[in-house]
């Protein structure tokens, strides 16, 4: 079965949605959507810190996300708005990644790939590596998941309660890089805010109780990862934005079918 | 009996020293509250003593095991985030529903379990804080300007609530306010607070001493200052005094 290209696909997707989409409904509810596109961006940098040492694409992007979103959790609350600071970390890390990977010598690499992800051409390797980074984020969504909710509701409310909101952004942006890292080859360093952001806004619509919306954030994300990568054999389009846009369909209806339901 | 004390207490925030030298203490079952201008530094003692801010030097000593209760200023709710006054009373905690439904109660807000809580009121969102710092049956409950957005009505509501709380649940009340007059007159002692304690001891003592009269009488000619709730005496006059066309131009 794992000999179907297009099945090891699906597979791969399944993988990087049940850890982003429940780690995407945090990143909502704190507001860390330009955080995860930062991380997410600046791991280009980490490819080209991969090729160029010879060690593998997993660890070097993991280990310049995890550099990243330290680096912006040091930085917040320094004075620079955030919003204007995350733009310029976003944007230069993507800017530095590409020139860095452009200026390595006699390595061809296809930068397409790993902007945009080639879920197509996943290896079982691959499946095991984004299925071994993906349950470990899940795994520390988890365990900490009251703390965390706890501490995005407020942190004065997180300390009294005997909670440490900045392990708790710790443990968060450890589990966030670990998807980041997972997720570059199916949907590329460009879109993996977008498996993060959508299925999580998808799912608030129809949900009552944060673990739902983030129940359903899987299920919207599966749909989407499931008839995206269809789509794209279908209509032969690249497939990590078809999935991506699936996830976007699936957004407007539901948020057309909230507006029917305040109509009536 | 003392249930906390803090001894020599400084903290020192974005450079400056927000508090310098704070010597308190509160004992069972007593109700303190702290008043001060604004950057006064009542917020960061509060946040002191529950552990989010690190003195520079000094030291918070809490009763071993004190269970405290603690009610935020006020609470942003992302709009995403989906979220029943039940689920928040299980934060972090799972509790038994016997303990949430008693908390909810007793804070007035008795069928409120199953709206979510973007959908409450200022006043309603302050009575479910109040609820969730409850369920741990605390010996001390901290509030910090509880009734922050709530009009006259609704804190003097909702401090009575307090009032009454001290005396079913027997806990010790520190809470931080603005509303001076409703406070003063439920409170046992009060504690003048700007950077360092001004004055404190008990309300008529506090509103007499010239340092709180410093702070609070200029300007407004003291009716800021001191204006004690009387129970002897009624308001059943009604409104006697005229209402002049010009009193309003302008």
């Amino acid at each position: 079965m794992l000999d179907d290209f297009v099945v090891r696909a699906v597979l791969a997707g399944l993988g990087i949605v049940i850890a982003a989409a429940p780690l995407g409904c945090m990143v909502v509810w704190r507001r860390m959507a330009y955080f995860s596109d930062a991380t997410a961006h600046a791991s280009v940098l980490g490819i080209a810190l991969a090729l160029s040492f010879s060690i593998s694409i997993f660890a070097g992007v993991l280990f310049v996300s995890l550099c990243m979103s330290l680096l912006i959790t040091t930085l917040t609350g320094r004075g620079v708005g955030m919003d204007t600071m995350l733009g310029v970390l976003a944007h230069s890390g993507l800017a530095f990644g590409l020139v860095a990977v452009s200026l390595l010598d006699g390595v061809r690499v296809d930068l397409m790939a790993y902007l945009f992800g080639d879920i197509l051409a996943v290896s079982r390797m691959d499946i095991a590596v984004v299925w071994g980074g993906a349950l470990g984020a899940l795994g520390l969504l988890w365990w900490r998941w009251s703390a965390l909710l706890t501490a995005t509701l407020n942190s004065d409310l997180a300390y009294a309660s005997g909670i440490n909101p900045k392990r708790e952004q710790l443990i968060l942006t450890l589990a966030l890089a670990l998807v980041v890292a997972v997720a570059i080859k199916v949907v590329g360093a460009l879109l993996i805010g977008a498996m993060l952001i959508i299925p999580a806004a998808t799912a608030r619509v129809f949900a009552r109780s944060p673990e739902a919306m983030a129940f359903l954030a899987v299920v919207v994300g599966i749909v989407g990862v499931v008839l995206g990568v269809n789509a794209s054999i279908v209509w032969d389009v690249p497939t990590g934005p078809a999935i991506v846009c699936l996830c976007a369909i699936l957004f407007v209806i539901s948020n057309v079918v909230r507006m029917f339901r305040k109509g009536s | 009996m003392t249930l906390l004390s803090t001894r020599g207490l400084s903290v020192r925030y974005d450079g400056r020293l927000a508090l310098s030298d704070v010597d308190f203490d509160i004992s069972a079952g007593e109700i303190v509250t702290i008043v001060g201008p604004n950057g006064s530094g009542k917020s960061t003692f509060l946040r002191t003593i529950i552990g989010a801010v690190i003195p520079s030097s000094g030291h918070v000593e809490k009763n071993n095991g004190l269970r405290i209760g603690y009610v935020p200023q006020k609470l942003q709710i992302d709009p995403t985030l989906p979220l029943s006054v039940e689920r928040f009373m299980s934060l972090p905690c799972r509790q038994a529903k016997n303990d949430v439904v008693a908390a909810l109660e007793n804070a007035g807000v008795r069928d409120f379990g199953p709206r979510q809580l973007s959908d409450l009121s200022g006043g309603q969102f302050q009575r479910v804080l109040l609820a969730r710092a409850l369920l741990n049956k605390p010996e001390l409950l901290i509030l910090d300007e509880a009734t922050q957005g709530l009009d006259q009505q609704g804190a003097a509501a909702f401090y009575l609530q307090i009032e009454q709380l001290r005396s079913t649940l027997g806990c010790a009340i520190l809470m931080v306010s603005h509303e001076l007059h409703v406070v003063m007159s439920a409170s046992d002692r009060v504690v003048c607070l700007n950077g360092h304690v001004c004055c404190h001891g008990t309300p008529e003592l506090v509103a007499s001493a010239p340092e709180y009269r410093a702070l609070f009488g200029k300007g407004t000619g003291g009716a800021l200052a001191l204006y004690r709730h009387e129970h002897n005496h009624q308001h059943d006059d009604g409104c006697d005094h005229d209402h002049k066309e010009t009193d309003h131009v302008g």
